[in-house]
Parts: structure tokens; sequence; C-alpha cells
């Protein structure tokens, strides 16, 4: 670092932040390297696709067993029976985002129309509303301490919203803008505070930012197309988190450094989410190519593939059960499909919905989930 | 700093184009004349319509085919009518597929959503125009509020709009009246797919364009990824279906919890027994918190109990320190200076009052990095000292007393057994619960009053304040 470490220079442009104790720092060599006039596209394209085959065939010395293999012993699910137990309607437009609150029964939700709504999901009132100035507000956060919500889309911004006890304060009045991108937000989310807020963009970039004083902290550069979807680990170091974008990339990043500290490229199609194992260990992804997937982190490589011949259309939200071994999706044919994580088939499909699914989050302690959708609703399913 | 390409018209359809290739294959095979739907003339205002499908035969035609259940094809069913590969012929404005004597057709290929031309709005203003020109201005509510706007931003093209459309409905004027008549209605559905009126879920309706850069530069990556060790599938696999087979009884979704979920008995006593306060916490908490050490610090409940032994250890300093090393981490920036001020004269300078145990190369590295202190500074020792905690503290803590007595006090709570009419009942008294907002308020008092409690106790201001006896 040039002088000390407070100097972060806020900016969009690509910097690279070298740390002296960074495993994975780019050498500056490699980072400086100028293209030299004989390296021709195709040349670079020849190399990238020996050095692939290479990465594959390292990765197929160590897979000597497949998934469904390991669980053989593990028991069936059995006939599986979840319904809708609340229908939340009050948006006026396509709901495009939700995020739970850690007291387990309230929610954020963010539409089309602009509007972003806290509800208390078990009494199905609504607590708070919010009206953004802009449309389309694809994102929306619930912050952990539960007094605040973040939310952003079209206006390339992320807002942090103080709550307030007293129903009839204006919370538009104490706004704080803190996020600034240069294309829509798509995603956001609060780490273990208040206090910072990730965000992905349009602009092929995730960002950490400090809420307080709207800082940026680390900008994350790797995709080479808008980033759709972020999680952030649940491990015990919580370093890292992971990002899907329209490259057909999911990456897992290092929010110390910035560095892209694995990338997984299999799907086919934009990958719209993307969701933790519950472990920590792995992390599974949601396409337009109608898969979802498993990835190993430790393994570095996937290791099931969630489909069937019948569903065609893209997914766009996944995610776990509290202990893994489900994972739900919501797709764009208007049904939410349940998985068998370990096995691979699917154990279920639930039907309500009138419009795509776009939002699907389990809730903090697992006892049910939330799916919003485009049909103006979202239902909480248990 | 995304490279933008010139919008592509082909990429234009790009996050949808896999599943529209897929849909285009079944409906060729839909429209096979022995083995596809069957179809018929039907007789509509006078003129008689060829090609006519019902809604229930399309359904049992997709069952078989595609080997599902009623509800999935019925799904599948709607989606075809939603992207507009079939359309209907008596409720033009409903795009979901009806499984009964409904009527529909299949749309021609000309019109279907994967050629790779978009729907223009110039393309959409001749057909305004044109519709005005025939029926006289019987536009739609919201087919004349496009218009109006249509007209008001291609003011300048208006007159090539009005030609064009005339052109059109001259050409229509020589066709024989069934052919216009199917070709009005084809044309009609195209329209509604791709310009929905306000109630009406086209497939079409894909939200925001996606732009994507081609020229990305992997090789620095690929060899990085070549360095990296990764670890054997049998490995990480039997993990993965150990956490699975050990979590299993306390995945709500998949074993009852007790006493009941809240979301299906409408009854909230499983939360408010696992509240973070709460005397006696419930077998299951406790048994979970045996798990790993990650799920006993997780649960609120769970580490106050650990704390509780950590003080009967004389221990607390760890647990302190590691808490206050994720309060800075996650914390606010200007905060840093202050915070870290805080941490070293509380834990890490010599004779601190409650200094942490690590080993001299750490804390070397720690001061020194504390000059000048950012997020990370302190993260070689919270690592050392959790790890001290996860492999030593952990283990003695479950064969202690204090975990040991909480195991017998746990609570078992007995299921939840409701009548319908008790159920009903529930419905309408759902419990409103407290706000987080106080909760957290709450929270961060009880914190405050904790770390007053703490500070090391000054007995000159004790002796000065003559709280102290001095005898």
């Amino acid at each position: 670092f040039s002088g000390s470490f407070g100097e972060v220079y806020q900016t969009f442009h690509l910097s690279i932040y070298m740390s002296s104790n960074n495993k994975f720092s780019i050498s500056p060599e490699m980072a400086t390297q100028e293209v030299q006039p004989n390296e021709t596209l195709s040349n670079l394209k020849a190399e990238s696709d020996t050095l692939k085959t290479k990465l594959e065939d390292e990765r197929a010395k160590l897979h000597d067993v497949e998934l469904h293999q390991v669980a053989e012993k593990v028991d069936g699910l059995g006939q599986f029976i979840m319904k809708t137990r609340r229908t939340l309607k009050g948006h006026g437009n396509k709901v495009l985002c939700m995020d739970w609150c850690k007291d387990k029964r309230r929610i954020v939700s963010s539409s089309q129309d602009g509007k972003v709504i806290v509800w208390d999901a078990f009494t199905t009132n609504k607590e708070h509303a919010v009206t953004m100035p802009c449309t389309w507000v694809m994102a929306c956060a619930y912050a952990p301490s539960g007094c605040a919500v973040a939310c952003g889309g079209l206006d390339n911004k992320c807002s942090v919203y103080p709550l307030s006890l007293d129903k009839n304060e204006n919370l538009a009045a104490k706004k704080k803008s803190v996020a600034m991108h240069t294309n829509y937000l798509s995603a956001c989310s609060f780490t273990n505070s208040d206090m910072q807020i990730l965000t992905s963009s349009g602009d092929g970039t995730c960002a950490l930012w400090d809420v307080e004083s709207g800082q940026l902290l680390q900008s994350f550069h790797g995709h080479a197309a808008d980033v759709l979807c972020l999680d952030l680990a649940p491990s015990e170091t919580g370093n890292t988190f992971i990002s899907g974008g329209c490259d057909k990339k999911a990456n897992v990043w290092d929010m110390r450094s910035g560095q892209c500290i694995q990338s997984f490229e299999t799907h086919e199609s934009d990958i719209n989410s993307v969701r933790y194992y519950p472990s920590g260990d792995a992390f599974a992804s949601g396409s337009d190519d109608a898969t979802c997937r498993l990835y190993d982190l430790r393994a570095d490589r996937e290791v099931a593939i969630y489909s069937k011949e019948s569903i065609i259309f893209g997914a766009s939200s996944v995610d776990f059960s509290l202990s893994g071994r489900l994972l739900f999706g919501g797709y764009n044919d208007y049904t939410i499909n349940v998985w068998d994580v370990l096995k691979g088939t699917r154990v279920s499909i639930l039907f309500g919905h009138e419009n795509r699914v776009s939002a699907l989050r389990v809730s903090p302690d697992g006892t049910a989930f939330c799916s919003g959708s485009w049909d103006h609703t979202l239902r909480v399913w248990a | 700093m995304t490279i933008r390409t010139l919008r592509d018209h082909g990429q234009h359809y790009r996050p949808r184009m896999a599943c529209l290739k897929k849909v285009e294959a079944f409906v060729v095979e839909m429209q096979d004349p022995k083995s596809g739907v069957k179809a018929s003339d039907q007789k509509l205002n006078i003129t008689s319509i060829p090609h006519v499908i019902t809604g229930q035969d399309i359904l049992a035609w997709i069952v078989t085919k595609m080997k599902v259940t009623t509800e999935e094809a019925q799904a599948f069913g709607t989606m075809l009518v939603a992207y507009g590969y079939i359309y209907p012929l008596q409720n033009h404005r409903k795009l979901v597929l009806v499984a009964d004597s409904t009527l529909y057709r299949f749309q021609t290929p000309y019109f279907w959503p994967v050629q790779k031309w978009p729907a223009e709005d110039i393309d959409y203003a001749i057909y305004l125009a044109k519709r005005n020109i025939r029926k006289k201005g019987m536009l739609e509510p919201y087919e004349q509020e496009h218009y109006n706007n249509l007209h008001k931003w291609m003011n300048y093209k208006w007159d090539f709009i009005v030609m064009q459309a005339t052109e059109q409905y001259k050409a229509s004027k020589e066709r024989k009246k069934p052919d216009r008549v199917v070709l009005d209605c084809q044309e009609r559905a195209y329209w509604i797919v791709h310009r929905p009126p306000r109630r009406t879920h086209s497939g079409m309706d894909y939200g925001l364009d996606r732009l994507i850069d081609p020229n990305a530069e992997e090789n620095i990556f690929l060899t990085q990824a070549l360095m990296r060790s990764a670890v054997k599938s049998s490995v990480s696999l039997t993990a993965f279906v150990k956490y699975v087979t050990t979590h299993h009884t306390h995945d709500p979704l998949l074993t009852n919890p007790v006493p009941s979920n809240p979301w299906i008995t409408d009854n909230d006593e499983f939360w408010q027994l696992n509240m973070r306060n709460v005397d006696i916490p419930t077998k299951l908490s406790v048994e979970r918190w045996a798990l790993s050490f990650w799920e006993l610090i997780s649960d609120q409940r769970g580490r106050a109990d650990f704390k509780l032994f950590l003080k009967k250890e004389h221990s607390g300093e760890n647990m302190a320190f590691y808490e206050a090393a994720e309060e800075m981490r996650w914390g606010a920036a200007t905060a840093i200076p202050e915070k870290s001020q805080f941490i070293f004269n509380t834990f890490l300078k010599p004779g601190a009052p409650r200094w942490i145990n690590i080993d001299g190369r750490t804390m070397g590295l720690t001061v020194k990095g504390l000059d000048c202190p950012h997020r990370y500074v302190l993260d070689a020792a919270q690592t050392h000292i959790f790890l001290l905690m996860k492999k030593d503290t952990f283990y003695r803590y479950l064969k202690s007393p204090v975990y040991k007595d909480m195991q017998k006090k746990a609570l078992v709570p007995a299921p939840h057994n409701f009548t319908d009419a008790q159920l009903e009942a529930n419905a309408k008294n759902r419990n409103p619960g407290i706000s987080p907002i106080v909760l957290w308020q709450q929270q961060e008092a009880e914190k405050a009053a904790a770390a007053v409690a703490a500070r090391p106790i000054d007995v000159k201001a004790m002796v000065a304040t003559n709280k102290l006896d001095r005898k």
C-alpha cells in the first residue's frame, strides 16, 4: 500500500490492492504484463484452451467418487408436502427481491414500482413502506440488527434506510446513500454488522462499502459481464463471498484483498442466483439454462447438476434448507422445484404463483421459505 | 468500466435463447399432422377458422409426450401461451392454458419469439396506426396510451409510419376474408405477447437488458488455478453427507420442530423457547451446540452459556478479545483507530488487565501492525485465539459441569396437538411479537452495562469518592 491503509481511493477503475499476507496476489510482473505484438487473439485463445484442459485433467485425478454414490447409504426422503402458509399482498407490481430479518419472521421486499415494504410475515401486517425515487428496485437486504434495510436498483445506488418504531415517521428523510455504481444494482447484502454492505452491479463489479461514510472499502473486478447475484460465506473465517454473472461464471472472492480466488464456469447461460451451502464448503447456483448446480469449494469442481428434461425454463433463485439436504429453486415457468441435494432427484414441485418466481429465501431458523414473484405477491411455504 | 458492445439483436434475446430453442422443438412436434395435437375447423363469427385446438387436447398431448403430471403439463402449456407459440382465440388477453374446451391456435413461425429481430417500437407504431385506420380509432385504452406516446416521440417519422400502415391495410384488403381474419388474430396475439396490457403475464416481459463483454482476459487466472491445491472428492463429499446427516434432526422442514412449526400452527411458542435470553434452552438447541464450536457461538444463547463457563475458568478474556476483534473488523471505518487503541490497552499491552496469551511472533506482528491500524490488523491474533478456543476450550466445555447441567435441565416441549377449531383460533390471534428494534436496543443496553462492569476497578477513584472504607 502506498502510505497508510486508510487512504482508499474511491474509484471505479481497475486497481490492484496488494497485501503482504495475501496468498493469492497476482505478482507485479504478471499484472503489468504487456501483450507482445505476436500474441494474437488466436494464440491467447489456444493457450487458454490448453490451460483449461490441463486444469480439468488435474481436477479429474482427484475426482474418485460421485456425490450420489457417497449418498447411497442415506435414507430417501419419502413424500414431501409443503403448502403456502401466508400470502403477502400489497405490492402494485412485480416483486423483484426479498430478504428475511434475523428475528425469523420479518421480511423486506422490493418491487418494480419502486416500493420497498417491511412485513411481519407471521401476522402478514405491513410494518414500514418506503418509496424509492427509481423503479426496478432489484436488490434489498435486511440489516443484521433488524434496525435498517438497504435497497437499490436502476438508480445505480444502494441506500440504507434506518427503520423506526414510530409508524408515522417518514423513513425517506433519514435515507443514507452508500454505494455508487455505474450501472444498475443487482444485489446487496449486509456483512456481519450494519456497518458494511456488499453490492453487485450490472457494471460487472462487486464492491464493499462502509455505511457510515459511504467509502468504498474494496472493489472486485473479474466478471466480464453483468454480475447478477452474490452471497456471503457463513463460515467461521467469514472472509469470502461468491458472485454469479451473465458471463456464466461463478466467482469466489477474498474480501480483504479483492482477489478472485476460485472460479467455476460450467453453466450454459446467465447465473441468476448463487447460495452457499450451510457448512460454507460448497455453493449452489441457479441459471437461465434451466439447471441448478452444486460446486464443491474444497475439491474445486462442480459435483452435481439438478435438472430434468421437463424443466426447460430458467431458475431465477435458489436456497438451501437448514441441513443442506434440500435445495429450493424458483423458476421462470412460475413453479418451485425442491431437490434432494445428495441424491440429485427432485423431491417435489410447488405450484401457486401466477408469474415467474423472482426471489426465494429460506428463513434464518429454517422453519419456512419465502418466494417473491412477478405476480405481485410473496408466499411463505412450510 | 465494462466495455459495452453494440446492441446485437441476436444477443438481445440471449437470456432466454436456450429455453426457446427447446420449446420450438416441442411446438414443431405438436403440429405434426399424425402424432401432434388433434386440430379441427371451428366456426367463429360467420368465418370458419382452420387448425383450431382445444386446451384439454394440448394438455393431454403434453402429459403423454413429456411424461409428467397434469399440473406440470399445465405449467408448461401456460408457458407455451405466455411466449406466444400458441394463442387463445377468445379471451385473447389471458395468456394461460385452460384445460377444457377453450380454443387455441398455433402461431405462425414468422411471429415466433425466437426470430432474430426484436419487436421494435416502430413496428408497433405501424400496427397501431393500421388498427386505427381500420376500426376508425377503436384502440383499447392501454393501446391508446402506447399510441399517444409513440406519436409523441416518433413524430418525425410519423408520415413514414402512416404510409406503411396504409400500404399494409390495402394489402390485407386484397386477401380472402378467412385468411385476413386469421392473420389479424395472429398479429394481435403477437403484440399482446410483446406489448402486454397491464394484467397480462407475458413470457416476453423479461425485465432489464443484460450486457456482455466478450473480450475477457483469462490466462493469468487459469495459471493460478493450476497452482492451487484441491481436496479429493471422496473426502469433501463425505463431509457433505456427514453435515446433512448430523443436521437432519435440526432441520425444521425435515423433522417437525417441537412444540410446532409456527408457520403451520400459527402458534409462535417455538420462537419464544429459542430466544436469546431464555432461562432454560430446549434440548434440541443444547444438542446443536455440541455439533461444532461455530454452532455454539452462532447461537446467542449458546454463546452466553460458553461465556459462563469461561468465567468459571477465568479465561473470559479470549472470548472478549474475539468479540472485540469481530466488532472492529465489521464495524465503521471511523471507529477503527479508537477500537484498536482500546483493544491494545485491554488485551495486548504488557500488563494489560485482560491480557491474552498468544505466541510471541503473533503478538509482535500484531502490535507492530497497530501502528497503522486497519480493520484486518488483528486477523492473525484473532485466528490464533479462535483456534485455541475451538480445539481446546470447546472440548473442555462439553465435558464441564456447566454444559452437563444444561443438558439435564434442557426442556423437551410437548408437541402441540391442535384441533381444527383451535387452529382457526390461532390463526385469528397471531402473536405480534416484539419489534427487532426494541430487542436490539435492549441488547445494546446490556452490552454497555457489561462493558462498564468489566472495566478494571480504579482503586484511587473509589477512595476519592469514599466508596472504599479506609480502616
